[in-house]
């Protein structure tokens, strides 16, 4: 039997969830009408944990971390809820916002050389992230946190680094500053927004041990937003698949790659080219990404699932196909569950 | 054996810095590099940013003229090609760029962008429009579309196009820098599965440059990577892949994440320490060495050249890792550069 559950798939769980996301939905208001970028996301994510969201390019994954930040621009409408511990965000004015931003809950974000000041040592502007929050420290001692933090995130001579300005830096060196930023005042929650995607992949690799050693040390929670599913593999407890603004599939790590439900997922896996395998004709997705404009109703995928039929324009609801795991398919419980 | 589609030898490249005359340097992108492309197959050149591979792809066509070595396209020197000579050659070899949103031009439609090739080399006179279908064809895209401008199509599509347009004078050789990295994965194997059928129809040699590992053991038959402006490792992909004897290889190899939460969560990765030299003062000796942990007091004084490892591998290392020991995948014990 098909049991659906609803938008909290992980009722079941009885701790308190840090972060609660429902229904949320992010349209934006363009001079050729509305574009909608996130379509109804609902989901918990826990202390400690490292939650992933995956998608591909319009996927809404951005969205819904800047939904969550309050750091859309002014044309998008933003609908749902995100409560964190228990308190409705959405709600919160500016100022109240900015007293949980930063210090509960902080954001990496790709581009560490737009994000950054580059007017101000990275030195300072971590003081400044601290002082923002705590304005009883002296700048001695604000200082000597900033040099602290670009220690804690590997930075070889922090003190001398840290008179230096971002264009002094390379980029790994930039995106550690922008990590050491975002833990400075020891969030419980780090969304970390593709911290990765522009670097090569040694660097990569360095920066993605820092931010687990963080994560030993501070047990704040992290929600990764990423498109590459290696990475995924290597960090995540649990994973969010999106497509087109919706939630596609939701399953801790290991079901979600050995057991994916949803014939999105599936594609995706079966598309990928492997470092530890040979040459293998790659199994290809069919057509292309609608458009935000062109989308048909129901399901989002149905325009290049091999499993579509008349069932698909009617948006399908989360299907329970394992612990903890769901799929947004009227088919999940007919696809064959092999490792793609 | 099949004829070389380009040789390479000895190739030099270089920029200036600044100003003349106020501080200008000089900045070695491409130190001395030899490569040799079989007629029909993939060479897959790797390394990080800033090694100097997309300087060498401009090279081979002249964008850039390299300052010491010798590019040839079959029989045909392109180094010392003159200018009305050099058009005939560009013919021969063509380019796909990254980013083909950038590379086509918006005003045009697609069936003029297609066209312009045709008319510059005076191919296909009077059947421009026929061929143009044929093209667009050719790379999956539905011929009714060439009224259509860049913006129309989806950034698959346009590479697509991309393609169409360098394979437009039917040339001989692809030049490919970094194809697929702007493409999402969903359509990304579309474009990997097209360029693997035009090779075999068409007998393409491609120079296949790019920074995703994952995507250049999908498509190439040999592997060169490259480190602050040399190569450091070449032989067939299969070989570099899972018996690289390069530290720098053996460390570029393990720090790309494989998706599979098992495997890549009991790999053991070579983190390597610091950050890449500047190309304007390269270390001395090997050039790897100040971020090696093999490094000893000959890597400072003597550059190590290419030398045979056994199975077509070459391999520029004092201490390269012994044939027996296991590839890189998994079972490397975890070093940290000191």
């Amino acid at each position: 039997m098909m049991k659906t559950v609803g938008p909290g798939p992980r009722a079941e769980e009885t701790p308190e969830p840090l972060l609660s996301v429902r229904n949320l939905c992010v349209t934006y208001r363009t001079d050729s009408g509305s574009v909608p970028a996130l379509d109804q996301l609902s989901f918990d994510l826990h202390a400690g944990e490292t939650l992933s969201i995956v998608g591909e390019s319009g996927s809404g994954k951005s969205a819904a971390s800047l939904a969550m930040m309050g750091l859309l621009p002014p044309n998008a409408v933003v609908e749902g809820s995100v409560r964190f511990r228990g308190r409705e965000l959405l709600d919160l004015s500016d100022k109240k916002l900015r007293e949980v931003r930063g210090k509960r809950i902080a954001m990496v974000f790709q581009d560490a050389l737009a994000a950054l000041n580059p007017m101000m040592t990275v030195g300072a502007q971590l003081a400044e992230a601290v002082s923002v929050h705590d304005s009883s420290a002296s700048r001695a001692a604000l200082r000597e946190r900033a040099v602290e933090l670009l220690d804690l995130v590997g930075i070889p001579s922090p003190r001398s680094r840290s008179d230096q300005y971002p264009h002094e830096l390379s980029g790994g060196m930039r995106q550690r500053v922008m990590i050491a930023s975002g833990i400075a005042n020891e969030p419980d929650i780090l969304i970390a927004d593709e911290p990765t995607t522009a670097l090569d992949v040694t660097v990569q690799a360095q920066i993605l041990d820092v931010l687990m050693r963080i994560q030993d040390r501070t047990k704040s929670a992290i929600l990764l937003i990423t498109h590459d599913l290696g990475v995924v593999a290597g960090l995540a407890d649990r994973v969010l698949v999106l497509y087109c603004g919706r939630k596609m599939e939701e399953a801790p790590v290991e079901p979600l790659f050995y057991e994916p439900a949803h014939p999105y997922t599936r594609g995706l896996l079966a598309a990928l080219p492997r470092i530890d395998r040979g040459t293998r004709r790659l199994a290809q997705i069919a057509g292309q990404p609608p458009s935000p404009g062109e989308r048909p109703g129901g399901c989002p995928f149905q325009t290049r699932c091999p499993h579509a039929d008349e069932r698909c324009d009617v948006i399908p609801r989360p299907v329970r196909v394992g612990e903890n795991h769901t799929a947004a398919c009227v088919h999940a419980h007919e696809i064959e569950r092999v490792t793609p | 054996m099949t004829a070389p589609a380009l040789t390479v030898e000895g190739l030099v490249a270089e920029y200036t810095t600044g100003r003349r005359g106020w501080g200008a340097q000089t900045l070695q992108a491409v130190s001395g590099v030899d490569l040799v492309i079989p007629q029909g197959t993939t060479l897959g050149l790797v390394g990080e940013t800033g090694c100097g591979k997309s300087t060498l792809g401009r090279c081979l066509v002249r964008l850039i003229d390299p300052a010491e070595g010798r590019v040839k396209l079959f029989d045909t020197d392109i180094t010392s090609a003159r200018r009305r000579d050099l058009a005939a050659v560009r013919r021969r070899v063509q380019f796909v760029f990254q980013d083909p949103y950038a590379s086509l031009n918006p005003k045009l439609t697609v069936h003029a962008a297609l066209a312009e090739p045709l008319r510059i080399h005076g191919l296909h006179r009077g059947r421009e429009g026929a061929r143009v279908k044929e093209l667009l064809e050719l790379v999956g895209l539905d011929p009714r579309h060439g009224h259509r401008h860049p913006h129309q199509f989806s950034g698959g599509q346009r590479q697509r196009i991309g393609i169409a347009r360098a394979l437009a004078v039917e040339p001989e050789v692809l030049i490919l820098d970094e194809p697929v990295s702007a493409l999402d994965v969903s359509v990304q194997a579309g474009v990997i599965n097209l360029l693997a059928d035009l090779q075999e129809e068409l007998r393409l040699t491609y120079l296949f440059i790019a920074h995703d590992l994952a995507v250049v053991r999908q498509i190439s038959d040999q592997v060169a990577v490259m480190y602050l402006g040399r190569i450091v490792e070449q032989g067939p992909a299969d070989t570099i892949f899972t018996q690289p004897r390069h530290p720098y290889t053996q460390a570029l190899l393990s720090a790309v994440p494989v998706p599979d939460p098992r495997i890549q969560r009991a790999r053991r990765r070579i983190v390597l320490d610091g950050d890449l030299p500047s190309p304007l003062s390269p270390p001395s000796g090997c050039r790897f060495r100040t971020r090696c942990w093999k490094a000893q007091d000959v890597c400072a004084h003597t550059a190590p050249e290419l030398s045979e490892q056994g199975g077509s591998l070459v391999t520029a290392c004092h201490f390269p890792a012994p044939p027996a020991q296991p590839t890189a995948q998994n079972q490397h014990k975890e070093v940290t550069a000191p």
